[in-house]
């Protein structure tokens, strides 16, 4: 591609307008460098969307994380991730023996009666055991480092639930709109 | 063991997992003053990496030493603003 059609920089753009330019870079890379230290201002919104006690841990054990990083964070609860704010639902949260390939039975055993309570026994054993933080704890530690837990509005409607069945600190009358709004302010956005 | 820091205050979390030693570490130096050392005694191996991870991604820590002792791992936490 030739150049010769082009105007020169010379000829097209004056002095001001250069100083112009220049000032505007250097306001940019300031804005760049406050940006990278700000190693704390970062913000996370998770969506969490399982009720199971395996699927619950994940969301509540990167808030809290996150949240002692000084990261802003909100997870947005939604269908049976709606149970892990549930005061009385997230102590009898459930396992599933149906359907994890890594479960030590088949699945034709795991369907009969009784075989879900069962593997929840043994995961609320393993859980006990190994010192590992229990749901409510981790819902406490969250709402006590600021992290904003958020019930679907939706969902609770539609699951018939009340807004007092909820811990205290938890954010109702909110809807998918709040969700997208937060996720588009993120720097980190999780579905779980 | 012993360590060359003025230790301010010690964080026990022996036998707590991911996330706890983290948490309480962050929770612990909320309390203290710039200039303190928090000394975190834990027995979660993932806590090597993960308050490494913790102090270099926030502000106003830094993570002095870390020491694997024979069924523990100790963290020397400054608060330094």
């Amino acid at each position: 591609m030739s150049t010769d059609s082009h105007p020169s920089i010379d000829e097209d753009v004056d002095a001001t307008e250069l100083q112009e330019l220049r000032e505007r870079v250097a306001e940019l890379e300031e804005s760049v460098a406050d940006a990278a230290d700000d190693a704390g201002g970062k913000k996370m919104t998770i969506i969490a969307t399982k009720g199971t006690l395996d699927m619950a841990y994940p969301p509540l054990i990167l808030a809290s994380t996150a949240a002692a990083f000084d990261w802003e964070v909100v997870v947005f609860h939604t269908f049976w991730g709606l149970d892990i704010l549930h005061e009385d639902n997230s102590r009898n949260l459930k396992l599933s023996a149906v359907g994890n390939p890594n479960m030590p039975m088949p699945n034709a055993l795991a369907a009969l009666p009784g075989m879900d309570a069962m593997a929840t026994k043994m995961m609320r054993k393993k859980i006990d055991e190994n010192d590992t933080a229990t749901i409510e704890e981790l819902i406490d530690l969250s709402l006590a480092q600021g992290v904003d837990l958020q019930a679907c509005q939706m969902t609770i409607e539609l699951m018939d639930y009340d807004e007092d069945d909820f811990y205290d600190g938890v954010t109702t009358g909110v809807g998918a709109a709040t969700a997208l709004q937060h996720m588009a302010e993120s720097d980190v956005q999780l579905l779980i | 063991m012993s360590s060359e820091y003025d230790t301010t205050e010690t964080l026990d979390v022996k036998g707590q997992s991911c996330p706890m030693p983290v948490v309480k570490t962050k929770q612990a130096i909320d309390d203290l003053e710039a200039g303190d050392v928090l000394e975190v005694v834990a027995t979660d191996s993932g806590s090597m990496s993960d308050i490494q991870g913790w102090a270099k991604g926030t502000n106003g820590v830094e993570l002095l030493e870390q020491v694997e002792g024979e069924d523990t791992y100790t963290h020397y936490v400054k608060k330094t603003d």
